[in-house]
């Protein structure tokens, strides 16, 4: 009971809670009620992703299936809608974005916190706002670029027969490539988490870097070895945002890849839907599927997320 | 999803005491950096700020030369492509479209401003408190957060479609034959997607208000009890000026998100019939099939535009901090 | 079979081969065999002794590698296109298809980026404007020698809609689809209606059908385009086939604000309170739904609402499904049996990276799609879409399909729809669709300052 945990608090503290308890009740009850309301549309989609479609037609949407729940809308947009095909060209885009996007934005932070040079706030300012930006502004001279800037094709890695990463184009150019994908979130990102670990590298005291100046190490070495280890706690806030920022991108890839079986799965919802014409409890099912890996990962590191979103005040 | 932050502490301003040593100590230390060093520093910004300026800052200025053209997007740009203020006319005299667009944004910062983020802040200090389940509660307000607009549009789809959606459907209306066209009716569609929008940016101004509410000096809210004062006088009068600086960054965060509205009301019908917006626009116009790319790009300045007074906001206020 | 034909081919082969071990080292020739599905030199050389030659003109090749981009994501066309693929690599000596699928929205939204990029070999479009809008812009590839080869097998009708501006030829129609008033059979006949004649016999019938609890007219228009077919069929039916293309063209002056366009406003609000309830936020294939499940008593849309009916449904209702041809209304138009019957097509893109090592396979895929054959075995997983080749099949038609040919061979006038005959930037979701959505928002308004919108944006566009 509240009253138990609060024996160990501040006894001021104790006895305003007991004279409020009944506003307690009161807000624990909304509470309660938001939860429903907030969890409701979630539950919904999960039910209906729990329905076969033929159950839906004939007895209408809001009934008890027949036979139950089942997988089947699981199964058939497993195998149908190729899933754990969309799931790794998502992994393939998200998990070397995330990790080029800490190395360049660290870099930056630690260029601008460390030493003070004459154009370090305006760099910064450029960063951040670049990040703000509505992506529609920038698109079409970007895309221009993508179809104009000549990229080597070196080869690739194949993976069973349908999934080939071009290292680094399959057509000589930056559009319609996993590598042009990474790239603009790299970029994009960038801004944010310069801006988060600037923050947070700025109460990281000048004087451990002069010190390793002054052992003979040089910067890189020194925003290697010394600062990043550091700043741990804030690389793995931003990693957690990040992957979910990248992961629930659909503008992008959208505009700058033009075949369909590279798209990352936010995007390759769409085709889904096109797919499974109006099969709602099969496109549930579709939907829930690419929404799970972010859930897991705010699940497991809920407190890295809340983090990162609020940084400074965190570092200890 | 605006990828923006509270700078909560407040300035950690350890070297305060120890300026006139650091002062020795800088100019010594510029001597400590070799010209490898420096090089290495070039490069270590350099690099990202190259591709930062070729790649978001470069198609900036693009656009905003785009849209003094009537380009196609196809083949090269001629003088006769340049057509000066024309596309800027037609959109403000003569394009239906503009002016709604324009309003929806406004109504969608309205309604983040007014309704969304104040319901997100209420919420906030609804859980700053120790209270049993507290990390739930937030749990599961954050929870559609991390979920793409993408998924927030099929999951609300599921609410509000006209035969088979789940709200006409529980109260009867499919029966009665009274439908309720959420998504189709010009009039109410843009408020429809507009909670579930809220749905999602909730949690959002939630968590970074409640980040801020957790570093208020607890000493101020122990003041006000003693005085007296209810909750609500505290948090009015002594708990919102002192997070001033938060609600600034909350405030921009509203309005980026504001005018960076684009997914949701692009996979529901993709953006017409009440659902448009500028950014909705710019894409229908110079990445579709139309290839407008000059009139695009003239209402893509508009947003640019309007993007800059909260860019410049949040700018002047978190760069304090770090300079 | 002529030597120097084989020669030829093997010169063009050992040239592929060379190209294909220039750009992967660490390939064999045997290894480029293999992937050109052949065991050894020697296999290919024995396979052009006995493969069949697709055409005596020489402008294809057999074995090799294509790609073709396809917006078929629809269960039965994307089955269909399959079919077709797997088809041609049987029939032409194993080339190796590349299909890239992208679902029917985004494909076209997104053409304009996808042609001028870095498309497949070949693609599916639209024929009429929207085809001759991308080929202006050099973004297809003209095909005058396909075209020639195999153009005995269409009647004259198909060929004005392949032909670009510069009078060449850009695509090769493979089905077409006409749009009519459709219905179930049974339903109708347990309710004991008739088809209408005229304009005010059909009133009467969803007067009927109101009072008889169903939705009399099915209509969807959240994709904004189905709209357009309503549009369609009333314009040409109070003003005639000229006055249509001259409206959706701009040509001869014709203009918006033109109280013949007012007419037909008019005339649709008559019927928009038989639409379904909450029509805009409806997609086509829940309009059919609702035919489907007898819900509704009729529904205008093209022939592809089979395809619906046989996704969802069963054989035994598309057997049920019939239609008329939407009614006279009284005007000197009527005569013209005027509908729109559009036609889809597979055109050659111009800037595949691929193409010029491909343009014999590719044009042997446009000389294969152009068999009846080959369309009949895309018509068996699509109902919806009819074969446009002389040579098709036909005994297998059913009556539905029969009656469609029936219809489209008796009307004088023909058009490929809105969308299609239009400038694709007036057509499209913040054009014409968005201006018919606001018009049905409010069927009972005064159009006059609509109209001048629709005009306003005509006359914004650039020139072509």
């Amino acid at each position: 009971m509240s009253v138990i945990a609060a024996t160990t608090a501040r006894p001021l503290v104790r006895r305003a809670q007991r004279r409020i308890r009944p506003a307690r009740v009161i807000l624990q009850a909304f509470l309660i009620a938001m939860v429903v309301v907030w969890l409701f549309p979630l539950f919904w989609a999960i039910y209906a992703s729990l329905r076969p479609y033929s159950d839906t037609v004939q007895h209408g949407y809001l009934s008890w299936p027949a036979n139950g729940l089942s997988f089947i809308n699981y199964q058939n947009v497993w195998t149908q809608g190729e899933i754990p095909y969309y799931y790794l060209n998502t992994l393939v885009i998200v998990v070397p974005g995330v990790i080029l996007t800490l190395l360049l934005a660290s870099m930056v932070a630690f260029c601008c916190t460390q030493f003070s040079w004459r154009f370090n706030l305006i760099v910064l300012m450029l960063f951040t706002a670049g990040n703000l930006l509505p992506p529609q502004v920038i698109i079409v001279p970007l895309y221009w670029i993508y179809l104009h800037t000549p990229i080597p094709m070196l080869g690739s890695i194949d993976i069973g027969t349908k999934f080939s990463f071009a290292i680094f184009s399959d057509n000589n150019l930056l559009y319609d490539q996993y590598i042009g994908i990474i790239l603009i979130h790299v970029v994009f990102q960038t801004g944010f988490a310069t801006f988060v670990l600037s923050n947070y590298m700025k109460t990281i005291t000048k004087e451990i870097t002069e010190s390793a100046l002054v052992d003979g190490a040089n910067v890189l070495r020194i925003w290697w070895s010394v600062v990043l280890p550091l700043c741990r706690p804030a690389l793995a806030a931003m990693a957690t945002l990040l992957f979910t920022f990248m992961y629930n991108d659909f503008f992008w890839a959208l505009i700058l890849l033009s075949h369909g079986d590279k798209r990352p799965i936010t995007t390759a919802l769409n085709n889904l839907q096109g797919e499974f014409l109006i099969n709602n409890n099969l496109i549930a099912a579709g939907a829930l599927l690419a929404c799970l890996p972010p859930i897991i990962v705010y699940i497991l590191l809920q407190k890295h997320f809340v983090a990162g979103l609020t940084l400074g005040s965190t570092k200890g | 999803m605006a990828n923006t932050t509270t700078s909560v502490a407040p300035a950690r301003t350890q070297k305060a005491p120890e300026a006139g040593a650091l002062v020795a100590r800088r100019k010594r230390r510029y001597t400590l950096l070799t010209r490898h060093d420096k090089i290495l520093i070039a490069l270590m910004v350099g690099v990202p700020l190259t591709l930062d300026l070729v790649l978001i800052w470069g198609p900036t200025i693009a656009s905003v030369v785009l849209s003094f053209t009537n380009w196609s997007g196809i083949g090269p740009i001629t003088d006769k492509n340049f057509i000066g203020f024309k596309n800027y006319q037609f959109m403000f005299t003569g394009y239906t479209l503009f002016w709604p667009a324009f309003m929806h944004n406004l109504i969608w910062l309205a309604w983040l401003t007014f309704i969304a983020t104040p319901l997100g802040m209420f919420f906030a200090v609804l859980l700053d408190r120790e209270m049993r389940g507290t990390r739930i509660y937030q749990s599961v307000f954050f929870l559609p957060v991390v979920l793409s607009l993408v998924v927030v549009g099929f999951i609300w789809e599921l609410q509000y479609a006209p035969t088979e959606g789940f709200i006409n459907n529980a109260f009867g209306l499919v029966k009665s034959g009274k439908l309720i066209d959420w998504l189709g009716n010009p009039r109410i569609n843009l408020f429809a997607i507009l909670v579930a929008t809220s749905w999602r940016h909730i949690g959002y101004i939630m968590i970074l208000y409640l980040a801020g509410l957790k570093s208020v000096d607890p000493s101020l809210r122990e003041a006000a009890r003693v005085d007296g004062a209810t909750e609500v006088q505290t948090f009015f009068s002594v708990i919102l000026p002192v997070m001033a600086p938060i609600n600034v960054i909350i405030v921009v965060v509203t309005a980026i998100e504001a005018l960076r509205a684009f997914d949701i009301a692009f996979i529901i019908n993709q953006g017409k019939n009440g659902l448009e917006l500028l950014s909705i626009l710019i894409t229908n116009n110079s990445i579709s099939e139309a290839s407008l790319v000059g009139f695009g790009s003239a209402i893509a300045v508009i947003l640019l535009l309007i993007s800059i007074g909260p860019i410049v906001l949040f700018l002047s206020r978190t760069m304090r901090t770090l300079a | 079979m002529g030597d120097s034909r084989e020669a030829k081919r093997v010169q063009n082969f050992l040239a592929l081969q060379d190209e294909a071990l220039r750009l992967n080292p660490h390939l064999t020739r045997r290894d480029v065999l293999k992937i050109a599905g052949y065991g050894s030199l020697a296999a290919f050389i024995a396979a052009c002794g006995g493969g069949a030659t697709n055409t005596p003109t020489g402008i294809t090749a057999t074995g090799g590698t294509m790609s073709l981009g396809s917006y078929n994501t629809d269960p039965g066309s994307k089955a269909g296109t399959q079919a077709i693929v797997d088809a041609f690599t049987a029939a032409n000596g194993g080339t190796k298809v590349k299909l890239n699928t992208v679902d029917h929205g985004t494909f076209q939204n997104t053409i304009s980026q996808y042609l001028q990029g870095t498309p497949e070999d070949a693609f599916t479009w639209f024929s009429g404007h929207r085809m001759r809008f991308f080929a202006a812009k050099g973004l297809a590839t003209p095909i005058d020698d396909v075209w020639s080869a195999v153009k005995s097998n269409y009647t004259s009708g198909f060929e004005a809609s392949i032909k670009g501006n510069d009078g060449k030829a850009y695509a090769i129609p493979t089905d077409y689809y006409p749009w009519a008033v459709f219905y179930r059979k049974d339903v109708w006949a347990a309710k004991g209606y008739s088809v209408p004649k005229n304009w005010d016999d059909f009133k009467a019938l969803c007067a009927k059908m109101k009072s008889d609890g169903l939705i009399p007219i099915a209509f969807a228009d959240k994709d904004g385009w189905p709209a357009q077919g309503t549009f369609d069929i009333l314009n040409l039916r109070l003003n005639g086939y000229d006055f249509h293309v001259n409206l959706l063209t701009g040509q001869n002056g014709q203009k918006w604000t033109d109280p013949k366009v007012t007419a037909v406003f008019k005339k649709w609000s008559e019927i928009t309170q038989y639409y379904s309830p909450a029509f805009a936020g409806l997609t086509w294939e829940q309009g059919a739904d609702q035919l489907l499940r007898k819900q509704a008593g009729m529904y205008l849309l093209g022939l592809f609402v089979s395809d619906e009916f046989k996704a969802s449904g069963s054989q035994a209702d598309v057997d049920q499904l019939d239609f008329f041809a939407f009614p006279h209304v009284g005007s000197s138009f009527d005569a013209e049996e005027a509908l729109d019957a559009p036609i889809d097509v597979y055109m050659l893109t111009a800037k595949s990276p691929t193409l010029q090592n491909d343009l014999g396979q590719a044009k042997a895929f446009l000389e294969f799609v152009s068999k009846g054959s080959t369309q009949v075995t895309y018509w068996k997983n699509a109902p919806g879409s009819i074969p446009t080749a002389n040579d098709a099949d036909t005994s297998q038609y059913p009556a539905l399909t029969k009656k469609a040919v029936q219809i489209v061979s008796g009307a004088k006038k023909i058009t490929q729809y809105f969308d299609r005959d239009s400038r694709p930037d007036f057509a499209g979701p913040n054009g014409m669709q968005g201006f018919l959505l606001k018009f049905l928002s409010n069927p009972s308004q005064d159009t006059t300052n609509l109209q001048k919108d629709m005009q306003n944006f005509w006359d914004s566009l650039p020139p072509e």
